[in-house]
């Protein structure tokens, strides 16, 4: 079969897809959606079939595996990321094509027509050909009525349903903070920051909003960014799905410029098997102050950290939640999670995050060393 | 006209203080604008030096964030549209047959109003720190921000930008009063129609910065609370009041270079354009859809899906008109003898380049994709593609080109050579690999990156051939000091010119054309090349030529704005009042006093002529 015929079909195959989804929606479970929408299905298929050499397939061929399996978009786990990386696929599929069309004519008109050595005519004035201009208008008309279709298919499914239908719909209310995230799950009455778990194939509905400036939430494993905006006004709406994978800790990260610390306001989101999760849950509102057995840290901690940060039920809310602190993934959304990089955060937090708002506590290298240790043994049981 | 006034001739820096001169004002804005697009390149190294390993802690931070700000703020504001302006300024008036534009006195305003604005926010980096919000500073972050920063961005760039919008009104008024007998509106070189369709995008942009500016100095300076949620303000009225001007801005930047393309790319294949009236109608087009796309830079910001699919449409579309472009070059050159100067290997560079950030842009009108692509690395690749590989190629295209024409003297070539290879293949090793990066999850404007995410290797890359390009504007500065030390006088028309710009002898005299040039047709002087005259038919006899007279007003008056800048950033009402007060009187001044210009002697012209010298 020529090229460009299995281009038009890989195209029509997930075109037909996408309205077999549309048409669909409301039937089929959310596992088997999952199962049936992904490019590595598709992928597997035409495999199966003998297909590889279609322009499409080695087009995800070349740009699958790129990069870190946790963060690379090009590596989609959930179902809406899995759908942006088949619309980035229909459109570098389109836009090679022109690519390759104006490159081969452009390089045949730059050989053949150099100017020879002592060549003293001079070449034809044309004015232009109506055919051909109509042509190179004509055509892309075409190419872009071909991408026009799937992306305004998409966009409006992206933000479909972006409010929880009902309350047994897993939802959270997601704010951006200079520089860390706070996460409130409502139903559960669970508030916690930094790292977000979230059970294994299931839909999540996202409110986002921010407390200070302009941030942007960007899990790329799992789907595209939106913006946190300030303002109840301009509080937004998004849905992802966590994907099939459990035990795994994909990476998120601030996407707007939000000042001097931008560049590490990390996030983490764990994915977990529903029953882990259900547990995760439990323990979480279970936990309290007592949960590190370090008298003496836990005495300084209340002394001096509780009024911003969050122990179990107590403490303030002007920083992030410490609930649980010992299970996390990093110190301050960045640094290694041990207790030297704990000590070195609290001694000057300005040192490892510039322009946070945390302040520089004066507390002794002993008390420094005492509340480090608490933190750390505040695990989840 | 009998009056002869008394025209005191003036030289040296005084002579660059008062001119009113296109011609010496074209020089001026490429000079200033030269000198900041070298300071914005310098912040680009140290960024990407920064970012050449992970966790590297060179700049970091705030200091890190100045940076990025001041490179697209200097780029864009201070070092692009200058240029642009120069190429406007020195050439579109000889293109159309013209003594000088229509306004010189508002002309030589605009260039000291962008001078003393770039200078005033440059100033910023000595004052208590440059502004670090981005140079899209968008709000609460711009308002927030409690150093100065942003104020010397405000009012900086209000300066300077009230400069740009008088320069953008002066070239629409030229176009349409100051053509030569014959040249309509069809026979105008495309370089002259994209000028004019971008002085068009200036005025209607413009204004809307200028309010955004006026909203964020008001809310920083007077404590009003546009943007302030708390107050029932709303932070999404910046973003949009930015992207109005902000897309057309785009477009108010590379059009010219389409423009400049279309010449050379004519010249050195000595064909005329192919599909010229569609080349024309193409420009105008991407022009007016230019202000119908602004929100695809806020696919994320929570549009809703109706805003973000008619927006996604209306952005695709404009891929039509610009493909055109790209078609018509290509049939221009078939056929053609074409030859590879260095000006034409910067159009060669150009176009496949800006081919690959068309197709990009195309990319990332796709909402539900651009949900990943946006504000990440991905978007930094496809815009410097567009602005970089294409508009800066196609003002190195056109520094080669008509430098004979504005200075007198040709480029080297060999070092032209040198200068084109460094630069694109630095240019594509700094940006390519940008696009993974951006695909891969590295968002944009990050100070550093971690390691163990596989963005190391991309990373370094970017900053080898950051300095590839470095290298390769060095080897021009190097061009351009041995073309000023060297003693050859380039000859008229070096490159076997077709348009009215090549009929003059060099130096061009200051009155331009001794006999306003009768146009007979596209390419006017081909015309008349291929017609055996050799030169253009003029459509006048030899008369008395009126010039205006230099005037040291512009300058002082740029200047009592420069003043009251640093009023309004300080708060110090007396400084801010001195300083308007200043442009005050400048502006009575002018009004009050006559000055009707000056008269060359129909003898002078003669002579002129007689001499080769006209």
């Amino acid at each position: 079969m020529p090229l460009h015929k299995r281009a038009y079909k890989s195209y029509l195959a997930i075109s037909i897809q996408i309205l077999l989804f549309e048409l669909n929606r409301k039937k089929i479970s959310q596992d088997r959606l999952q199962r049936e929408s992904g490019v590595y299905v598709v992928m597997k298929k035409w495999l199966q079939k003998g297909r590889l050499v279609s322009l499409f397939a080695m087009l995800a061929l070349l740009l699958m595996g790129c990069g870190d399996p946790t963060l690379s978009a090009l590596i989609p786990q959930g179902e809406v990321a899995d759908k942006q990386f088949q619309l980035m696929l229909i459109s570098i599929s389109i836009m090679i094509l022109v690519l390759v069309v104006v490159f081969v004519l452009y390089a045949f008109v730059l050989l053949k027509f150099r100017k020879k050595k002592g060549d003293t005519s001079t070449p034809k004035q044309v004015e232009g050909n109506h055919m051909l201009e109509l042509l190179w208008t004509v055509i892309p008309i075409l190419l872009l009525i071909i991408l026009a279709v799937p992306t305004v298919m998409r966009t409006f499914e992206f933000s479909a349903d972006a409010k929880p239908a009902s309350k047994n719909e897993l939802s959270i209310k997601v704010t951006g903070h200079q520089y860390w995230w706070e996460f409130e799950y409502p139903k559960e009455e669970v508030i916690t920051s930094q790292e977000l778990v979230l059970p294994a194939d299931t839909k999540v509905h996202v409110e986002l909003s921010s407390a200070d400036v302009i941030h942007s939430f960007w899990i790329p494993s799992l789907a595209g960014k939106t913006d946190t905006n300030p303002g109840d006004k301009n509080k937004n709406y998004m849905w992802f799905d966590t994907g099939s994978k459990t035990d795994v800790v994909y990476k998120g990260k601030c996407a707007e410029l939000c000042g001097a610390s931008h560049a590490l306001m990390d996030f983490k989101v764990r994915v977990v098997s529903k029953e882990d999760y259900k547990n995760w849950v439990a323990s979480f509102k279970a936990a309290d102050g007592k949960s590190s057995a370090n008298a003496n840290g836990q005495q300084v901690f209340e002394k001096n950290c509780l009024s911003c940060h969050a122990v179990g039920q107590e403490g303030g809310n002007t920083g992030p939640s410490l609930t649980g602190f010992g299970d996390k993934d990093r110190v301050a959304g960045i640094l290694e999670h041990n207790k030297e990089n704990l000590k070195e955060w609290i001694k000057d937090p300005q040192e490892v995050k510039p322009g946070n708002n945390m302040p520089k506590v004066n507390l002794s290298d002993e008390e420094i060393d005492a509340v480090s240790d608490y933190l750390l043994g505040l695990k989840l049981k | 006209m009998a009056t002869h006034e008394s025209h005191k001739k003036r030289s040296g820096l005084m002579d660059w203080l008062t001119t009113v001169d296109h011609k010496k004002i074209g020089i001026l804005y490429l000079l200033a604008g030269g000198f900041f697009f070298l300071i914005g390149g310098l912040e680009a190294i140290l960024m990407r030096i920064q970012l050449m390993e992970p966790d590297s802690k060179i700049f970091t931070g705030e200091l890190y964030n100045q940076l990025l700000t001041m490179h697209g703020t200097t780029m864009i504001f201070l070092a692009a549209m200058p240029i642009i302006f120069g190429f406007m300024n020195a050439i579109l008036p000889l293109q159309i047959g013209a003594r000088d534009v229509a306004f010189p006195y508002v002309n030589a305003v605009g260039f000291w109003l962008f001078f003393f604005g770039g200078l005033l926010l440059n100033l910023s980096w000595f004052l208590g720190g440059a502004p670090e919000a981005g140079w899209t500073a968008y709000a609460p972050l711009s308002t927030v921000a409690e150093d100065t920063g942003v104020d010397f961005y405000v009012l900086g760039l209000q300066i300077a930008g009230a400069g740009t919008l008088a320069g953008g009104i002066n070239f629409l008024v030229t176009v349409i009063n100051m053509r030569a007998p014959g040249m309509t509106f069809m026979r105008m070189p495309l370089f002259t129609w994209a000028s004019f369709v971008t002085s068009g995008l200036i005025l209607f942009a413009f204004p809307a910065l200028t309010v955004g500016f006026f909203l964020l100095m008001f809310e920083r300076v007077f404590d009003a609370n546009f943007f302030n949620p708390d107050m029932g303000g709303n932070v999404l009225i910046w973003e949009h009041i930015f992207w109005i001007f902000g897309h057309p801005e785009v477009y108010i930047l590379i059009l010219p270079a389409f423009g400049i393309i279309s010449e050379v790319v004519s010249t050195f294949s000595s064909k005329r354009l192919f599909g010229y009236s569609a080349m024309v109608f193409a420009t105008v087009l991407i022009g007016f859809l230019g202000f119908m796309v602004w929100v695809h830079h806020m696919f994320t910001v929570g549009l809703g899906p109706v805003a973000n699919s008619i927006f996604a449409v209306a952005t695709m579309a404009i891929a039509i008109p610009t493909g055109v472009k790209i078609f018509n070059w290509i049939f221009t050159m078939w056929g053609g003898q074409i030859r590879f100067t260095t000006a034409m290997l910067f159009a060669v560079g150009f176009i496949p380049t800006f081919v690959m950030g068309g197709v990009t842009g195309v990319m990332l009108s796709v909402p539900a994709a651009d949900y990943q692509y946006h504000d990440s690395y991905f978007v930094v690749a496809h815009f410097h593609y567009v602005i970089v590989g294409g508009l800066i190629l196609g003002l190195f295209s056109g520094l080669y080109y008509w430098y004979p024409r504005m200075f007198n003297r040709v480029l080297n070539e060999t070092l032209g050579k040198w200068n084109f290879w460094l630069f694109f293949i630095g240019f594509h090793l700094t940006f390519f690999p940008q696009h993974w990066l951006g695909l891969m999850g590295m968002p944009r404007r990050v100070y550093t990156y971690m390691s163990g995410q596989q963005l190391d290797g991309a990373n370094f890359v970017s900053t080898i051939g950051a300095i590839l390009m470095g290298l390769g504007t060095i080897v021009l500065l190097i061009n351009i000091i041995i073309s000023a030390s060297s003693k050859h006088a380039a000859s008229k028309d070096p490159w076997d010119g077709r348009t009215l710009e090549w009929a003059m002898p060099v130096p061009t005299p200051e009155y331009n054309f001794a006999q306003t040039p009768l146009v007979r047709g596209l390419d006017a002087l081909y015309v008349e090349k291929a017609a055996g005259n050799g030169e253009m038919t003029p459509a006048e006899p030899v008369g008395e030529i009126h010039m205006p007279n230099g005037s040291i007003l512009p300058f002082f008056l740029s200047l009592g704005m420069f003043v009251a800048g640093f009023g309004f950033i300080y708060s110090n009402w007396i400084v801010a009042i001195v300083g308007l007060g200043g442009v005050l009187v400048t502006m009575f001044l002018r009004s009050v006093i006559d000055d009707h210009g000056y008269h060359i002697h129909k003898e002078e012209v003669e002579a002129d002529i007689k001499g080769g010298r006209a």
